[in-house]
Parts: structure tokens; C-alpha cells; sequence
């Protein structure tokens, strides 16, 4: 093992990783659910708009909702079914958005025969881009930012290289995994696709060093580009956070408060580009994605290919859940949501599928300034003061003095917190107030 | 699987995951890293350093639980850090420590030393050296009163001093002493006699732990190893002793270098006293100890350079407990003067 020669996080934790009962299984599809239900709004941005009305029928792969300005994508039919409804529904974060409710046809086949082929080569950047929108794609590593947003670069900022994150620092994830391992050819189009949207010569892909089979079958597809090169980094959370990634590939830092943009580079996640190389040259739209459904209470863990607006009860009642099960993460368990609603539908942004065992309540003992946090903390921030600011309310000085608002909440300070004070829990009120306070002013 | 339907499911917020370390875990582990030397102390010093210990460690273990319980509060001697406050005070206590004084030291480092500011967590300086320091500015007499180490027949007898009648002054022990000593060995320690009486004593048989001193500051070897087995399990920070020690024994080159004949050299400085019990047990208290990586350092130093001076210049023998203190009493100030520049932007307003 190469101890120095591997590019690594020095900040950062090591969390047992739990990949294994998933990282070797290849993706398999799972059936349609009984109703879909497609989120309007399933990306950060404004909700698209539905083109469809009640009852009409609609083919797998069709639009169904237009893009409502730039900063929105359109959605596409799932399934080949019929419109039930167009209503609101439950969402992960617990508020009710439209969404179109979709019954499928009992006979209805996986095979998309919406589109018509295009070739890349023979656009422009700006008819890329428009191109990237009408795919619907978003980023798929959990932010769901819609991708070709970050193909038009701010007025005055020069892009020189694309990084690919291919990386998945979270234990038990291993979508990206699969899809670098099933669909390196893929990988490799979208990302000479978001190059040629770019103008830029250069592309890094991003891999940690526990996916070795990843990285061999991404070299061995690029063997004739070396404008792509693929490097592996050694594993460590939260190395797949953009700005982490950015300063191990290559040394830069994104200012605070900043985008990539502003030290020449653009981040995509190595799925949204996979998609992004299988649908543009057919004009398809994004109607399903690689999702890790596994956990120690789940009877048949795997990465599925589920179709946008499965509800998770289905696939909950497809993997099984064992007598254990007490919850249900959404993502990874180091920054993913826990749910509240068996009714709630996957969307873009939903890398996996966790069902957690119940947690017995520890102790919370006070902070003994063992400086844990601050030695993990990526951004280098001070957890131990911010914790005990946040106990006494005091936000603006949290803001101000202590940074708050550049936290991305990777939780690494409550991981290793030896007196189990919430840190990171805290740190997300803090910032609430503070936004509160500012919209009351 | 109707099972997924009618499951009840908890909703948290991320992360869901924990490490393994919790506070209890960390001092109970102090606690099992002071053990041995605890034990090195018993084949030392015999039945005295026995009781003193555990005179100490109950002493401190009993405050914190009746004084919790007179608040009106839960008791939290189940943190474990009363126990590594009683043991550590007998550990810098001179074996023949009379018990009545102790038990008062242990007092007062529980009460005023550490729930008074709140607990644990929220106390200024580390609790055992309040109690040390009040002992050594009530008792300055039994303090430095140090008897020699493996005494004949020190399984079967106690030191004079040690059962001292409660309020009464200890007796002189001079006689027994003379009478007790394996030859070779004095009660003096060798930082006493080099300062009053300029007689150097060889580092390393020191190190091996063969001189005078308090009950746990003697055996450097073992200090380091249970540090050592702290730092492996991430239970204590390495950086505060390297720097600590690397300071003092920079400081102490400084003087030897200016005048060898009056100031002994780094390794006599590193191995005498308590400065190793003080740079690994004490200094690295987490709770009275800077948060910022280079406050860290910083104080780390700052304390080995004024063990250094004190020894030297100052009118006391020994130096690493004021070093300490006044380490703690900068700490806070030190964390606000080293905020580490964030990630992305520029360094902070009024770093140094």
C-alpha cells in the first residue's frame, strides 16, 4: 500500500464503511409499483409544470411537466400508464408537493420508446446545455441541483477543468459504486459531454481507493482519453463533499460562500454524468436511478433500479424489512434524513434507502473540550465553541465570529463527540434562527 | 409483508451513526492507564502510598457524590473523573503524606476546584492541582517532606506521618528516615538537592525510577507507557505533552547552555520532579486544556518553558504544578488568539 502516494482527506472520520453487503451486487430493476407518484418538484430550483391533464394516457419516457424557467427541469412518465391525479402528496421533508399520480398498465413494458436520436458533436454549447435541461437530469449524488445550470458558468468565471465525484464517502451507499463498475462507458460520454457544454480540455475523475474495481473499469474504458484522468483518493467521509474533493484532487479551495466556479472548476457526480452519457444521444428523459436499498434490518439488500415516484412502501415491501426495523433513512446515515411516512415517493435526489435498528438513547455528558470535533471538522471550523454557544442561544455570535454558515453539516463533530452532544443538530437550528430572525428584520 | 405497514418508525436527524468513544469510556481508561503506577508506587513506597491513594480517591470519589446529592442533584461519580482527580492528587503527594491532609486536599479540589465552577466540564484548572496547591500553601512543611524509596519493611510499617492525628502538625521524621533508608537512598529529591545543595544526580536511573518524590512522579518510564496506551485508543491528545515536554527541555538547553555549573542539563530537567507525571496526566486535562490545534501547541510549550523557569529562577524546587495552573488559567485566552483559519477563507480577525 501506497501510504503517500494516495491523495488524502486529513481531516475528516473513519466510519465503518458497510459496503460489503451491497458494493458486489449488480443493479437489478425493480418492478412498477401499483401508483406512482411523480413530485413536481424534485430538484432544488422551482417545481416544474405539469403538461398533462386527468385521465389521459401516457407513454414510458414521455414528458409530462415542462421546465419552468432555467432554474427548474422537466419530468417524464415513469411508466406506460394513465394520469389518476394531479395532487399533492407527501414528501420526504414532510411537506405535501403536486405531484402526478400515474397508474401503470398491468402489461406495461421497461423498454422506453419515447425519443429520437441526436448527435453531440455537431451541437453547440448552447444547444448542449438546452439539451442537458430537457433530460430532466439533476444532480444525482443528493443535492439534485439541476446539472445544466452548472454548464453555464457566472458572468466572469473561466472554468479550466470538470471534476467527477465518484468518490461516495457514506457507509452503506453504493450506487455510484455499481454504475462506475456496470456503466463506465457512460461515465465517460457524460463527462465528455458536460466538457464539450464547457469548452474545457481537462477532466478528473475522482474515485476512493476501496472501489478498486470501479477504478480499473473506468481506466480500462478511457484507455484512449488522456484529457480524462481517473485518480483514487483515499477513502475517508466526507471525501465526496464537493469542496473537500475539490482541494484533494487538486489543491484548490472554493471561497466561503462561493461556487466551484469561482477557482475555474465545475463538480458533477459520477451517476448524474452516467445518465447524462446513456440518455442525450436518444433525447431520453431521466424516469428511474441506481438506489442502495440496504441496512441492517433489511431482508434483501441490494442497488435497484427504481423507477422516479416509486413510493417507499414498495420498495420496502420488494427488499423486505426484518422485526428490527425501527427506521428509515433516506441516503447515507452519516447526512440523510430519517422519514416519517411509508407514503412518500423516491425522487431524483434519493441515493438510498436505509431501515436502521433502534438506537438506544446515550447519555448526554457535558463537553469536555477534548477537541475531538475541531480535529475532525473538514472545514475547520470550531464545533466545541459553536456547541456551546448554540447551549446558550447564542446565534449571531455562532454566525459571526464562528463561522456557522460555512458548516455543511457532514456531522462528523457529533460522530466522534465522546459526550454525545448533538453538534451538527444544533448547528441546523442555529442557522434556522438565524434565517428566521433576518426574514423578521 | 404486512410488517412494513404497521411498524412504528422512529424519526431522528442525521447522522445516525456514532463512534465508539463516550466520556465515561475515556476516564475510565485514565483511570486504568494511572493503575500501574498506582501500583508501582505500592512496591515503592508500601503500605503509606497504599492508603494515601486510596485515602485520595475515596476522599474525592465520596465529595463529589454527598456534594451533588446536597445540590439536590444526580450524582456524577459514574463519569469516573472524581476518581482520576482523587488518584492523581495522591499521586503528587509525598507517599508519607499525612491522611487527614489529604482527605482536606481532596475536598477542597472537588469543591472549590471543580463543582463549583459546575461540574465537570466547566472547571478553570485542573481540580487535583487546586487541591495540591491549596495542600502546598496550608501544609508547606509535610509536602516536601519525602521519604526514600523500597524502605526496609515498608510492607509492615507506615510511615510517621501518615496517621497523623487530624489538626495536628506531623512528627519529625528525620531518625526514621536514617534508620529505614536502603543505602544510596535519600528522602531528598534530586531537584532539592541539586538546587540547595548542588548535587547532580544521574538522568537516566531516574528515569528507571530510582530516586525520591511524590508517590506517582517517580517511574518515567511507566509514565510514558500509560500515556502511551491513552494516546493509541484516541483517549488523550499526544500534541499537549510532546509540546510541553519539547519546551522544557528547549528551555532547559538554553540555560545550560549560558551556565552548565549552575543549571543542570535538558535530559536531569526532563526526568526529575513531576514534569512527566504533569506533561502526560495532568497538563493534557482536556477540560482546562485549549481546543484549537495550535493553542494546543502553543500551550504546550508556554508550560514546559515556565516549569523551566520557575525551577531555575524561581525560590520553589519544583515548578511543573504553577506552570500548570497558570497554563490553565491562559488556556481560554489562548483559543480566542488561535481560532484555526476556516476552510476557504481568509484568516480571522485577530488571530496571531
Amino acid at each position: 500500500m501506497n501510504l503517500f502516494g494516495t491523495k488524502r482527506l486529513w481531516r475528516g472520520v473513519h466510519v465503518p464503511e458497510n459496503k460489503e453487503q451491497t458494493a458486489h451486487l449488480p443493479i437489478r430493476r425493480l418492478p412498477f409499483p401499483p401508483l406512482l407518484v411523480v413530485p413536481l418538484l424534485q430538484h432544488a430550483g422551482k417545481p416544474a409544470k405539469a403538461i398533462v391533464r386527468e385521465g389521459q394516457e401516457v407513454v414510458r419516457g414521455e414528458p409530462i411537466a415542462e421546465a419552468d424557467g432555467f432554474m427548474s427541469v422537466p419530468m417524464h412518465a415513469p411508466a406506460t400508464g394513465r394520469v389518476e391525479r394531479i395532487a399533492p402528496a407527501p414528501s420526504a421533508r414532510g411537506e405535501l408537493t403536486m405531484a402526478i399520480y400515474i397508474k401503470p398498465y398491468p402489461s406495461a413494458s421497461q423498454e422506453v420508446l419515447y425519443g429520437s436520436d441526436q448527435d453531440i458533436t455537431q451541437m453547440s454549447p448552447a444547444e448542449v446545455i438546452a439539451a442537458v435541461q430537457a433530460t430532466g437530469v439533476v444532480g444525482l449524488g443528493g443535492a439534485a441541483f439541476p446539472t445544466h445550470v452548472k454548464l453555464k458558468p457566472p458572468q466572469g468565471r473561466h472554468i479550466d477543468t470538470v471534476v467527477v465525484n465518484g468518490c461516495e464517502c457514506e457507509p452503506y451507499l453504493t450506487t455510484d459504486h455499481r454504475v462506475m463498475v456496470e456503466y463506465p462507458k457512460q461515465v465517460l460520454h457524460g463527462t465528455r459531454v458536460v466538457m464539450r457544454a464547457l469548452g474545457v480540455e481537462r477532466a478528473v475523475i475522482g474515485v476512493e481507493d476501496n472501489k478498486p474495481d470501479a477504478i480499473a473499469a473506468l481506466r480500462k474504458a478511457n484507455a484512449d482519453r488522456p484529457d480524462i484522468t481517473i485518480e483514487a483518493v483515499a477513502a475517508k467521509y466526507p471525501q465526496g463533499a464537493e469542496k473537500m474533493l475539490v482541494k484533494v484532487l487538486l489543491g484548490r479551495e472554493i471561497p466561503t460562500g462561493g461556487l466551484p466556479a469561482d477557482v475555474g472548476l465545475a463538480v458533477f457526480n459520477v451517476a448524474t454524468l452516467a445518465q447524462i452519457g446513456e440518455l442525450l444521444p436518444h433525447r431520453h428523459g431521466l424516469i428511474e436511478r441506481v438506489v442502495t436499498v440496504t441496512g441492517p434490518a433489511v431482508s434483501k439488500p441490494g442497488n435497484y433500479l427504481i423507477p422516479l415516484g416509486t413510493p417507499l412502501r414498495w420498495v420496502l415491501e420488494q427488499a423486505g424489512c426484518t422485526d428490527q426495523a425501527a427506521s428509515i433513512i433516506l441516503g447515507g446515515p452519516m447526512m440523510g434524513p430519517a422519514v416519517g411516512s411509508f407514503d412518500i415517493p423516491l425522487t431524483k435526489g434519493v441515493t438510498g434507502v436505509l431501515v436502521m435498528p433502534a438506537k438506544k438513547a446515550e447519555t448526554i455528558y457535558p463537553c469536555i473540550h477534548c477537541a475531538a470535533c475541531v480535529d475532525v471538522c473538514p472545514l475547520h471550523l470550531d464545533p466545541s465553541h459553536l456547541g456551546l454557544l448554540a447551549r446558550k442561544d447564542r446565534y449571531e455570535e455562532m454566525e459571526e465570529i464562528y463561522h456557522l454558515n460555512d458548516c455543511f453539516e457532514c456531522a462528523c463533530c457529533s460522530y466522534v463527540c465522546p459526550a454525545h452532544i448533538p453538534l451538527v443538530q444544533y448547528f441546523r437550528v442555529a442557522k434556522q434562527m438565524n434565517r428566521e430572525r433576518k426574514a423578521r428584520a | 409483508m404486512s410488517g412494513v405497514t404497521t411498524t412504528i418508525i422512529e424519526v431522528r436527524t442525521s447522522p445516525h451513526l456514532h463512534g465508539p468513544l463516550s466520556v465515561d469510556m475515556i476516564m475510565r481508561n485514565v483511570v486504568y492507564a494511572m493503575l500501574p503506577l498506582a501500583a508501582f508506587s505500592v512496591w515503592q513506597f508500601g503500605l503509606s502510598a497504599l492508603v494515601l491513594l486510596a485515602t485520595t480517591t475515596a476522599g474525592c470519589v465520596l465529595a463529589e457524590h454527598i456534594l451533588c446529592r446536597a445540590n439536590g442533584n444526580a450524582s456524577t461519580v459514574n463519569d469516573y473523573s472524581a476518581a482520576i482527580t482523587g488518584l492523581l492528587l495522591g499521586l503528587t503527594l509525598p507517599p508519607g503524606f499525612p491522611l487527614w491532609m489529604a482527605l482536606l486536599g481532596s475536598l477542597v479540589a472537588i469543591a472549590p476546584g471543580k463543582l463549583l465552577f459546575g461540574g465537570l466540564g466547566s472547571n478553570v484548572f485542573n481540580p487535583a492541582l487546586v487541591g495540591r496547591a491549596f495542600l502546598q500553601a496550608a501544609f508547606p512543611v509535610a509536602i516536601t517532606t519525602y521519604t526514600p524509596t523500597l524502605a526496609k519493611a515498608r510492607f509492615a510499617e507506615f510511615v510517621p506521618t501518615t496517621w497523623t492525628m487530624p489538626l495536628m502538625k506531623p512528627p519529625p521524621i528525620a531518625d526514621w528516615i536514617s534508620q529505614v533508608r536502603v543505602d544510596g537512598f535519600t528522602g531528598a529529591t534530586p531537584l532539592v538537592l541539586q538546587k540547595f545543595d548542588h548535587i547532580y544526580t544521574d538522568p537516566w536511573p531516574m528515569f528507571w525510577g530510582q530516586r525520591a518524590g511524590s508517590s506517582g512522579e517517580i517511574p518515567g518510564f511507566l509514565i510514558l507507557l500509560c500515556g502511551a496506551y491513552l494516546v493509541f485508543r484516541h483517549m488523550m491528545d499526544w500534541r499537549i505533552p510532546v509540546a510541553m515536554l519539547s519546551g522544557a527541555v528547549a528551555a532547559a538547553a538554553g540555560f545550560h547552555l549560558l551556565d552548565p555549573a549552575r543549571y543542570p542539563d535538558p535530559l536531569f530537567m526532563l526526568f526529575t520532579g513531576g514534569l512527566l507525571l504533569g506533561a502526560t496526566f495532568m497538563a493534557t486535562d482536556p477540560v482546562a486544556s485549549p481546543v484549537t490545534p495550535r493553542g494546543m501547541w502553543i500551550y504546550g510549550v508556554l508550560m514546559g518553558v515556565l516549569t523551566i523557569l520557575i525551577r531555575n529562577l524561581g525560590g520553589l524546587a519544583e515548578g511543573v504544578m504553577c506552570a500548570i495552573l497558570l497554563g490553565n488559567a491562559l488556556s481560554p485566552l489562548i483559543d480566542r488568539l488561535t481560532p484555526p483559519r476556516p476552510y476557504g477563507a481568509r484568516k480571522p480577525e485577530g488571530a496571531i
